[in-house]
């Protein structure tokens, strides 16, 4: 009776300890600052988009959210594609080249990533790469491929040996083998990979932090921090804001819960 | 078929962090007249003998992670012992308390720095209006508390994705240990230190290991909620070596730092997991 007691007390607890600061926040795009204040709790009197409107008025909000989504975009396509291809190499072809190859690799998983923050800026700035999207891409691929690869060659290591070699038999290239075989039946990999991939690289804050300084490049996190400085405690703008970069993990979210909650636990180190 | 995924790592992980060794034994300051001075080991004598601020971060960063390992490790568990099950009402909490992850840091500062405002913010509402004004303080305004609310935070944010990693783990323990145990008469607590937490050890030794890197590589956060301040209070390695590089155009000095920040992470995750398999395999 007791245990049950407080089982229920400290679940109850955590649980308002996330759902109150998130409806607060949620409300308070749809308040004034000054109801946020005095009635952080209560819903909103409508349900009216003045604050959203006013955020896209200031002209802060369409580059960083399309350059948000540009880098994020082919930073996942591009590392998945890599990643699955090196895993497969690694986990079916399995010769010498592929142990050197797994444990260069591994190399990049127990060093953290943020090492290379001020050699990749100087190299950065030599080749002309900072305050470009590119640059940004780039970066993003050779963060996430060691964590990638391994958690892809995990998942290739798993599958049937035979239907590899039965395809072999037949007379499948490894290229045939990659396309036919592995890839479609890592569906489930490759998503729960794609979606952890994606929300490092929507919320990644450091690199472009670094990198750029030209308005017209920034990501939605930079916006973010700006906000911070600009809006202080206005915080009808900054909730605001807060909501509409969190919509698209929001929407993701609720959409394929199983896959991301697997892509985001197989990549705690990283994220 | 690995060659493309391995040009890009080569060039851009593996050079960097080898070229990153080099620099740390230069001083430059980012002036492309001035060439790169060899100073040998010299960045590093330097930051453990004479600078107050770097064997600050260092410290704040140790005593950031204890506490970060200690309550997020300690109530990860706690709640997948609780929610090891599949209802729906567990993974209905499951999911609930997984939420903030899927969040950015930025986000996540910028939602506890509304919380923590010491005069509008909901904590200090909350408390003043249940009469315990002196409990109202200026969370992250003064050196004293102002780490402890950044744990606090870092708790909020990863708890939930710690838990999951547990759950998949207990729910591997064959519940027939659980039986036989209730059938000599075990307590829930007689259970959970009998079974749950030597069979749950390898598990341990994951969150634990994940949740030290996550706190040594808390940039995003402390970057968004305190940079650093007030007083260098919530400074971590991090944050430090980010301002040193681009701020104090101390490149080589900073490229020290980082190979120190290294050095640091690895042993004490190795440390870690050797103090955890001993554990282990004594019992």
């Amino acid at each position: 009776m007791i245990y049950k007691t407080i089982k229920g007390f400290l679940l109850s607890v955590f649980a308002l300890a996330i759902i109150i600061p998130c409806s607060i926040v949620i409300m308070g795009a749809f308040k004034t600052d000054l109801k946020i204040i005095s009635e952080p709790l209560a819903l909103p009197e409508s349900w009216n988009f003045d604050n959203f409107k006013r955020l896209v008025d200031s002209g802060s909000v369409y580059t960083p959210a399309k350059n948000s989504l540009i880098v994020a975009f082919f930073s996942v396509f591009i590392t998945l594609f890599l990643a699955s291809l090196a895993a497969f190499a690694i986990a079916r072809l399995i010769t010498v080249t592929g142990k050197v190859l797994f444990v260069l690799f591994s190399v990049g998983l127990a060093i953290p990533g943020q090492v290379n923050i001020i050699p990749i800026y100087l190299l950065f700035v030599d080749l002309g790469l900072t305050n470009s999207l590119t640059g940004l891409v780039l970066v993003n691929i050779a963060l996430t491929l060691p964590i990638s690869i391994f958690i892809m060659s995990a998942f290739f290591r798993d599958l049937p040996k035979e239907m590899f070699e039965v395809a072999g038999i037949d007379g499948a290239g490894p290229w045939r083998v990659y396309r036919s075989i592995a890839l479609p039946l890592s569906r489930p990999a490759i998503g729960a990979t794609g979606i952890f991939l994606f929300v490092i690289c929507w919320n990644d804050l450091l690199y472009p932090l670094m990198l750029i300084t030209r308005e017209d490049k920034k990501t939605l996190p930079l916006t973010l921090i700006d906000f911070r400085g600009e809006y202080l405690t206005e915080y009808s703008m900054i909730f605001t804001a807060i909501v509409v970069a969190s919509l698209p993990m929001i929407i993701m979210y609720i959409a394929f819960q199983r896959s991301f909650i697997a892509g985001l636990t197989q990549g705690a180190v990283k994220g | 078929m690995a060659l493309p995924a391995f040009a890009i790592y080569a060039v851009l992980y593996l050079y960097p962090a080898l070229s990153n060794l080099l620099w740390a034994t230069r001083r430059w300051d980012g002036n492309p007249e001035s060439e790169p001075e060899a100073v040998g080991f010299r960045n590093f004598t330097y930051m453990f003998t004479n600078d107050d601020v770097f064997i600050q971060s260092l410290g704040n960063n140790f005593r950031f992670m204890i506490l970060v390992v200690i309550f997020q490790t300690g109530f990860s568990l706690l709640f997948a012992t609780y929610l090891t099950k599949n209802t729906r009402t567990t993974i209905f909490l499951r999911t609930l308390y997984f939420f903030p992850t899927i969040l950015s840091s930025v986000s996540v500062g910028l939602i506890w720095l509304a919380l923590y405002d010491p005069n509008y913010g909901f904590i200090n509402a909350s408390l003043n209006a249940l009469g315990f004004e002196s409990l109202a303080l200026n969370w992250l305004g003064d050196s004293r508390y102002a780490l402890y609310a950044l744990a606090v935070t870092q708790v909020w944010f990863h708890t939930g994705q710690m838990m999951v990693i547990y759950v998949a783990g207990l729910q591997q323990i064959p519940q027939e240990l659980y039986e036989a145990a209730q059938v000599d008469g075990a307590s829930k607590w007689q259970q959970f230190k009998h079974v749950t937490w030597p069979m749950a050890l390898p598990t341990t030794a994951v969150v634990v290991a994940y949740t030290t890197i996550q706190t040594f590589r808390a940039f995003d956060l402390v970057y968004t909620m305190t940079n650093g301040g007030p007083l260098n209070s919530t400074e971590i390695l991090v944050t430090l070596i980010y301002r040193n590089a681009f701020f104090g155009y101390q490149y080589g000095y900073a490229a020290a730092q980082t190979v120190v920040l290294v050095v640091v992470v690895l042993s004490l995750t190795w440390l870690q997991r050797r103090t955890l398999r001993l554990d282990y395999g004594a019992k």
